[in-house]
């Protein structure tokens, strides 16, 4: 099938790299509208991460005794929490401090993982067998379990939920990246690249790792919904992110407590508003692998 | 069932392709693969298919088999298999018909296996599914039918695991699970492409006779005019996704009509044709001059041996024991003198390839010396030999031009990397100039310089493959099996780049093939090797038309050689005299 594939494909002009980047994402996003929506859902939370807390309507701290429990209304489209604060706005302001924890988490592991997958793939030898066996023993515990014992070990805060999140997510990276390296490593293209004259460490960054970008793509996505959910589930059990700052698992953490004398609202939209943004994060795999993907282009 | 075969009384084809039209569905649009295509298969007869890469061929059949990928579909036309149509059928139909009526061998016989049943299962699988047997006598026939396709020790192979078995062997599985319900249509698609020349015969002379001795009709898909002017009674050329042309095949080597065929027969190397024959007139330049050979050696290899170690289990290990490893390369000595290009050819698993690694210094040797220019080469582990100035002058083209190349480096960025690395060279417009100059050289146009290797032809794949290789101006190139994965035209026009690149550069090849015609027309000197041995050297020309060892005759008698191709006989003046016409 390939032959007829490379028989049809148009003798383009020349043309910079970036156009043909642009034209590239604009057939990924209009060739699948899964991969669309949950590109437009990424950068509306993006911007609401950036500029939620300038638009606002109300003080997310802000208590008011006299407003306790109101349901949803005109002034406060959320309604209001048992302090009186608008459940609206601290929703709007949480998605920063949750995509901050989630990505940094996600980013440390990634890099760590992908540092750690790639050598032992690369060399093999006793680096590989080590760093195996580490793997395996961070996944013989149950995960949440064992970033709830790391962020209680080594104390109550945000940077070390982020380090906990990100210790229980390395595995995944570095065997996808062992795998997607090993296969590679004597590859014709890399031979081809000893032969250029390239020491290893440059074979391995330079050319084989941008190749296993595709797959580590889906990897990453999904573990960004993994990683929200991670961290609103450890504030929601009382370990990380403390009250009264404003963030997703607290909120439904607390609101829990309300749903059974019927204020459902204070539980629901910091729910919907997690769920949402995992939701997003699962649709985005396979548009980002395209994306990343040179095969894809003609 | 039975209804259609008494059709065939009144309609003597068996397979009739009318107007066969099929379209892909891809970003740009449909792309129309196969345009009213004819085509009758006779009941007994054996029909060609041959065509280069893009023409159809495999899809044609496909088409036939139904079994087109989901872009795929037939727009137009009818397929008619033995009086039933088979271009409406329902997929229970079909399914029912594959494997009982038509049968399929493709090309990679490995992949075509279940990897993880043994092959005696596999066959028993075909059987019972098609009712040919029952689940006590399933076994039985299996061993039966390995017996059939001649693989000795069949009751003991039943139970192999496909790894286990060599690539002919493979294939000769593939084949008796084909045949294994006697089909009265055989659809082999280059069923003996990367397989050694000796196994390619003993395949094709087995599909010949079992067929024969069955009554089937076999339609033969293959690249190699050679090979289907040996085995087919007829021929149907095609070209992108049309048929210029289908004759007898004697018919069609002697007085071929098609403008398309007489460049095909063209390109065919055979023993009469220089390099420059290959070509079609157009394109034809005066050889070069021959490249002085001097006396003195460039590289001398000598008693050059690999042993691959064989895994040790703990327990042996503790014991002192190891076992003994597998010598890849058995104490070989050998030397290319300056301006000479040496063939290294034999079959796979011959060490040909392990060879040429360790003179490239891709892999470490376990004993013996190479030397270059006086360097001991093997002074320098593999590992470390990229920062050796030796490396520049050492440089090599790889068998496969697709899987050589970065799949995410554009071709001028492939071209670049050894300029950037062994010579030194940062300002990018000097290096754009240089990797301008080298496309030039080997006939790559430059609006192709910013594509990435998906978006570019085999042919030009392999032109990168080289302007890459010389881009150093290395003094020795070690050329493994560049052509192999190419089409025959384009592998005319890549063996007279290498040889014009030579003329003008004074470099020395190793020319590591299979092939031994595509051997003469580029090599002074060959080097006949089987199992990690020499077996044969001397000059091109005496070896191959008076080989001393039997090995090398044996080689030499089993390349497809149609009495009719150029070179073999009086037909010879006649295709000169209608080519040139």
């Amino acid at each position: 099938m390939t032959d007829i594939t490379v028989n049809t494909l148009a003798a383009a002009p020349r043309s910079s790299a970036w156009s043909r980047g642009y034209a590239h994402f604009r057939y990924v996003m209009t060739s699948n509208p899964v991969t669309l929506l949950a590109f437009v859902m990424l950068a509306a939370m993006i911007l609401i991460a950036v500029f939620g807390p300038l638009l606002v309507p109300h003080d997310p701290l802000a208590t008011a005794a006299d407003k306790a429990l109101k349901p949803p209304s005109l002034q406060h489209w959320f309604g209001t929490d048992q302090l009186g604060r608008d459940v609206f706005s601290r929703v709007i302001v949480a998605t920063r401090l949750d995509l901050l924890i989630s990505v940094s988490a996600v980013a440390l592991s990634f890099f760590v993982g992908v540092a750690m997958g790639a050598c032992a793939g690369y060399w093999g030898g006793w680096f590989d067998k080590l760093s195996g066996r580490l793997l395996d023993t961070i996944m013989a515990f149950p995960l949440f379990v064992l970033a709830m014992g790391i962020v209680a070990a080594a104390g109550n805060t945000i940077q070390n939920i982020v380090i906990a999140t990100a210790i229980i997510n390395l595995p995944f990276y570095a065997r996808v990246a062992r795998a997607e390296v090993s296969i590679r490593r004597n590859a014709g293209f890399v031979q081809a690249a000893r032969l250029s004259g390239n020491t290893e460490l440059r074979i391995l960054i330079e050319k084989i790792l941008p190749n296993t970008l595709p797959p580590m793509m889906v990897q990453l996505s999904l573990n960004m919904g993994w990683a929200i959910l991670n961290a609103a589930g450890l504030s929601f059990i009382g370990l990380g992110v403390r009250p009264p700052t404003a963030e997703w698992g607290i909120m439904v953490a607390e609101g829990a407590n309300y749903i059974v004398s019927g204020e459902w609202w204070l539980a629901l939209f910091p729910g919907a508003a997690l769920m949402l943004a995992v939701f997003t994060f699962n649709l985005l795999g396979d548009g980002l692998r395209d994306l990343v993907d040179p095969q894809r282009r003609t | 069932m039975s209804t259609h075969l008494h059709n065939q009384l009144h309609n003597p084809s068996l397979l009739a392709v009318r107007d066969l039209c099929v379209e892909f569905a891809t970003r740009k649009g449909p792309v129309t693969a196969v345009r009213a295509v004819n085509l009758q298969v006779a009941k007994g007869e054996t029909l060609g298919i041959v065509g280069e890469s893009g023409s159809g061929k495999s899809v044609t059949s496909y088409a036939v088999m139904r079994i087109l990928d989901r872009a795929g579909r037939i727009v137009s036309g009818g397929i008619e298999f033995g009086g039933m149509q088979l271009h409406g059928a329902d997929e229970a139909t079909m399914s029912d018909l594959r494997g009982r009526e038509i049968s399929m061998i493709f090309q990679n016989p490995r992949a075509a296996l279940n990897p993880i049943r043994p092959v005696g299962k596999q066959i028993e699988d075909v059987l019972i599914r098609h009712a040919q047997a029952t689940h006590d006598q399933a076994k039985a026939k299996a061993i039966e039918a390995l017996e059939k396709v001649r693989i000795r020790d069949a009751a003991k192979r039943y139970h192999a695991y496909p790894f286990e078995l060599s690539g002919g062997m493979c294939q000769r599985v593939v084949i008796a699970i084909a045949l294994a319900c006697r089909p009265q249509l055989l659809i082999a698609d280059e069923p003996t492409t990367g397989l050694d020349v000796t196994t390619q015969k003993a395949v094709m002379e087995l599909v010949r006779e079992l067929t024969r001795s069955e009554g089937m009709s076999t339609l033969l898909i293959t690249h190699d005019l050679g090979l289907a002017g040996e085995y087919c009674d007829r021929i149907v050329v095609m070209e992108k996704g049309e048929v210029v042309e289908q004759q007898d095949t004697k018919g069609l080597f002697t007085a071929p009509a098609h403008p398309y065929t007489r460049r095909l027969i063209r390109s065919t190397p055979h023993s009469a044709a220089t390099i420059r024959d290959l070509l079609p007139d157009d394109l034809r330049t005066p050889l070069p001059p021959a490249v002085a050979v001097s006396e003195e050696p460039l590289l001398e290899v000598k008693d050059l041996v690999k042993v691959f170690e064989a895994p040790s289990s703990f327990i042996q290990r503790l014991r002192g024991r190891r076992e003994s490893g597998y010598r890849a390369v058995d104490g070989i000595s050998f030397s290319i003198a300056r301006g000479e290009s040496v063939g290294l050819v034999g079959e796979s698993g011959c060490g040909k390839s392990t060879t040429s690694a360790m003179v490239m210094r891709l892999l470490d040797s376990s004993s013996g010396s190479i030397r270059f220019k006086g360097h001991e080469l093997t002074a320098v582990s593999a590992a470390q030999f990229a920062r050796t100035p030796q490396r520049r002058e050492l440089q090599m083209v790889f068998q496969d031009p697709h899987e050589s190349l970065n799949p995410r480096a554009t071709a001028a960025q492939s071209i670049a990397d050894p300029l950037r690395r062994l010579e030194g060279m940062t300002d990018g417009a000097a290096i754009r100039a240089r990797v301008e100059e080298l496309a030039a050289q080997v006939g790559l146009p430059l609006e192709l310089l910013d594509r990435l290797p998906h978006q570019l032809s085999g042919g030009q794949k392999a032109r990168v493959g080289i302007a890459r290789a010389i881009s150093t101006k290395p003094e020795l190139l070690i050329l493994d099996e560049p052509t192999a994965a190419l089409d025959v035209s384009v592998q005319a026009v890549v063996l007279n780049l290498l040889a014009d690149l030579k003329a003008q550069s004074g470099m020395s090849y190793l020319f590591v093939s299979h092939d031994l015609e595509v051997v003469r027309l580029l090599c002074d000197r060959v080097i006949v090797m089987r199992a990690g041995s020499i077996v044969e050297e001397g000059p091109t020309a005496q070896v191959l038309s008076n080989p001393q060892a039997e090995y090398t005759r044996e080689l030499l008698s089993a390349i497809p050689r149609p009495a009719h191709l150029p070179g073999h006989g009086a037909q010879a003046a006649l295709v000169v005299g209608a080519g040139a016409a």
